[in-house]
């Protein structure tokens, strides 16, 4: 079975005022229906680019390379109407910080209902449906939040009715990118169950940005771990974090200890993540790699098929879990 | 909310109270005696001091205000020395043609403006984006008087298209409004541009991108409404403004409203009808920003009039 979505070599080159930067270079992977996939990365390794590239809602003067096949078709070619219509309907997306990603003019309920009200619903069964919404989302006492304004809601409470507003559309995709990094430890907890069972529940498949390990650990059912704009190595999600075939993922598993306990210490990464301005020759994870060599500064390693559904873009892939 | 209106007329009573002294001090302070401009550097001695005395002009200062204010708390401002007549009728009488004019400018500021810093701003760095920007800059630098004087040249003269003074028809109108507008509407423009442009860098423009609408219904729906939010305070605050538009404006194309009124009196001395003009527009100014406050509340929810001060 194809999967749902399946991006294929995807480049992204932004505009900066020192050139062109290429901040995703031949990123591939799959997302199966119904399937969370978690992409991990340090900051400005491209996530947020790659999840946007995929909804198609890149900053001005980006230009995109490789394949986005949406149920088999193409989408990275398709027209932009078509792109469009595909957004909210088919993949939809929460964000990092639920307070600015609302109008903060506008009651809550009328934007969650927006996409049904322009698509034609009468506006008693908008209001109902985005009632049943609210209380999907956990927001109690729907009826009456749906006439607040976003600076009326907690932190969390934002959150959940962003997930309500990305669940009106009846998408099969969604996009949380790092759904609960602006929010209180309590609450970031309790949205991630939420969006758990959601996931679970409404057959929903997912892709879970986040540099946070344990939150993809606890989520994720697959993880591609990206550095510095390219896939380092992917596969489902506890055969990675158990064994790593890859250097940084190894790092990054030891930097956090109660993902895979073997160590109790944690191991902050050593040296400066590397940025898409500057990016070393051969593998970009050389500078900082305890198991670089020769061949590592001159030779970009290719991701490829290490195990069963496990890829590595490691040159030494079969030495990291022994080491 | 009630409360809160309530408590900015009571605060405007005093701004008007400060206004309506300041009136007085400087009427008082300004060179230039209204007895010898009424009868003439030949008059006697005795003339003067008679007219000086019938005026109140020979009391003490203090005493002349404490009048003044109770005069004033019964909207009296005494006499045209001119005129004969009582000076805040004939100042009232006024008010139409300049209202005419202020408003039919700012109708032609808000559209014209809105329009063009909306083109430009939903595309910021575009060609239409830099060239609305050259004109407004273009237009914000050039003084009234000399943009009057031009359209005069222009389409009065030149074109004979339309009467360069007086009023009456629709086509009086045309000049002065559009010379009081254009600066106006360069503000608008201008604003309206750097407001939309800044909005639709909001992370909830991504969210209404993100439910599939099209750049219109995302500029329509969500942009512009948040956009607008400053560019109607700056309307209100320059409507105010606008009066020291009009009173150029008025004398340049001879239209009869209050600012041709005012330079009258001001050159004449004459202090009743100064006074009420002055008072009048004080009072007009501070209920614009009154209105401004309250329409800016409705349009943001964040700053509901109601508890906070
Ligand atoms: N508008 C832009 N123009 C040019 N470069 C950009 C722009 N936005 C982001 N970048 C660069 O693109 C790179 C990838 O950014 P991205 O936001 O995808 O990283 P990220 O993995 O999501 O990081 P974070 O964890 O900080 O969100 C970064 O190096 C960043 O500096
Ligand atoms: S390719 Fe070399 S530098 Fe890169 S991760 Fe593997 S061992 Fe380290
Ligand atoms: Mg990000």
């Amino acid at each position: 079975m194809s999967p749902l979505l399946s991006v294929a070599g995807l480049v992204v080159d932004l505009p900066s005022p020192a050139g062109v930067l290429r901040v995703v270079d031949g990123v591939s992977f799959d997302i199966p229906e119904a399937t969370t996939v978690g992409l991990i990365g340090e900051s400005g390794s491209g996530k947020t680019m790659t999840a946007n590239a995929v909804i198609g809602l890149l900053p001005g003067g980006a230009v995109l390379d490789g394949a986005l096949r949406w149920r088999g078709e193409d989408v990275l070619r398709a027209d932009p109407g078509r792109r469009r219509r595909l957004r909210g309907r088919e993949i939809a997306m929460i964000f990092q910080d639920p307070l600015a990603a609302l109008n903060p003019t506008q009651r809550i309920g009328r934007q969650v209902g927006e996409i049904l009200r322009r698509s034609g619903m009468r506006r008693d069964e908008v209001r109902r449906r985005v009632v049943e919404l609210f209380d999907r989302a956990g927001i109690p006492e729907p009826s009456r939040r749906l006439r607040n304004y976003p600076h009326e809601f907690s932190g969390g409470m934002r959150q959940r009715a962003m997930i309500a507003l990305a669940l009106a559309g009846n998408p099969a995709l969604l996009l949380a990118d790092e759904p609960t990094t602006a929010l209180d430890v309590t609450v970031q907890a309790r949205i991630l169950r939420l969006l758990r069972s959601i996931q679970r529940d409404e057959g929903l498949a997912m892709l879970l940005v986040s540099h946070d390990l344990r939150v993809v650990a606890h989520v994720a059912h697959q993880v591609v771990v990206m550095y510095a704009g390219r896939v380092a190595e992917r596969g489902p999600t506890s055969a990675v974090l158990s064994r790593p075939a890859h250097p940084y993922t190894r790092a990054l598993v030891q930097s956090v200890p109660a993902v895979r306990t073997r160590t109790a210490i944690a191991h902050p990464l050593p040296g400066a993540p590397a940025s898409p301005a500057r990016r070393p020759a051969g593998c970009a994870f050389h500078p900082r790699c305890p198991l670089a060599r020769e061949r590592c500064r001159s030779e970009q390693p290719v991701v490829r098929q290490v195990a069963d559904g496990r890829w590595s873009a490691c040159h030494f892939a079969g030495e990291v879990s022994r080491s | 909310m009630f409360r809160v209106i309530v408590k900015r007329l009571l605060t405007g009573v005093l701004v008007m109270w400060g206004a309506a002294s300041l009136i007085f001090l400087i009427v008082r302070v300004a060179p230039g005696d209204p007895v010898t401009i009424l009868l003439g550097t030949d008059a006697s001695a005795e003339q003067i001091a008679e007219l000086t005395a019938s005026l109140g002009l020979d009391r003490p200062l203090l005493s002349q205000y404490l009048t003044y204010l109770t005069d004033v708390a019964r909207l009296d401002f005494g006499r045209s020395y001119l005129l004969g007549q009582p000076a805040m009728p004939e100042v009232l009488e006024r008010v139409p043609a300049t209202a005419e004019l202020m408003l039919t400018s700012t109708a032609i500021a808000v559209v014209v403006g809105l329009a063009l810093g909306l083109l430009a701003g939903s595309r910021p760095g575009s060609i239409v984006d830099r060239i609305v920007s050259a004109c407004t800059i273009a237009l914000q630098s050039f003084p009234t008087f000399w943009v009057g004087i031009m359209l005069i040249l222009a389409f009065a003269l030149a074109f004979r298209m339309l009467p360069s003074a007086g009023a009456g028809t629709p086509a009086h109108l045309v000049l002065p409004s559009v010379t009081l507008a254009l600066p106006f509407t360069a503000i608008v423009a201008r604003l309206t541009r750097t407001s939309v442009a800044e909005t639709m860098g909001e992370p909830y423009i991504q969210t209404a991108r993100s439910k599939g609408l099209t750049e219109r219904q995302v500029l329509a729906g969500h942009a512009l409404r948040n956009s607008l939010i400053p560019v109607v305070t700056v309307v209100g605050l320059h409507m105010g403004g606008l009066m020291g538009g009009a009173v150029i404006v008025e004398n340049v194309f001879a239209w009869p409203g209050l600012g041709s009124l005012i330079v009258d009196a001001v050159s004449n001395r004459d202090y009743a009808v100064v006074q009420a003009a002055t008072f009048l527009i004080a009072g007009i100014v501070m209920l614009f920003n009154l209105v401004t406050d309250l329409v800016y509340s409705q349009l943001d929810p964040r700053i509901r009039l109601d508890g906070a001060v």
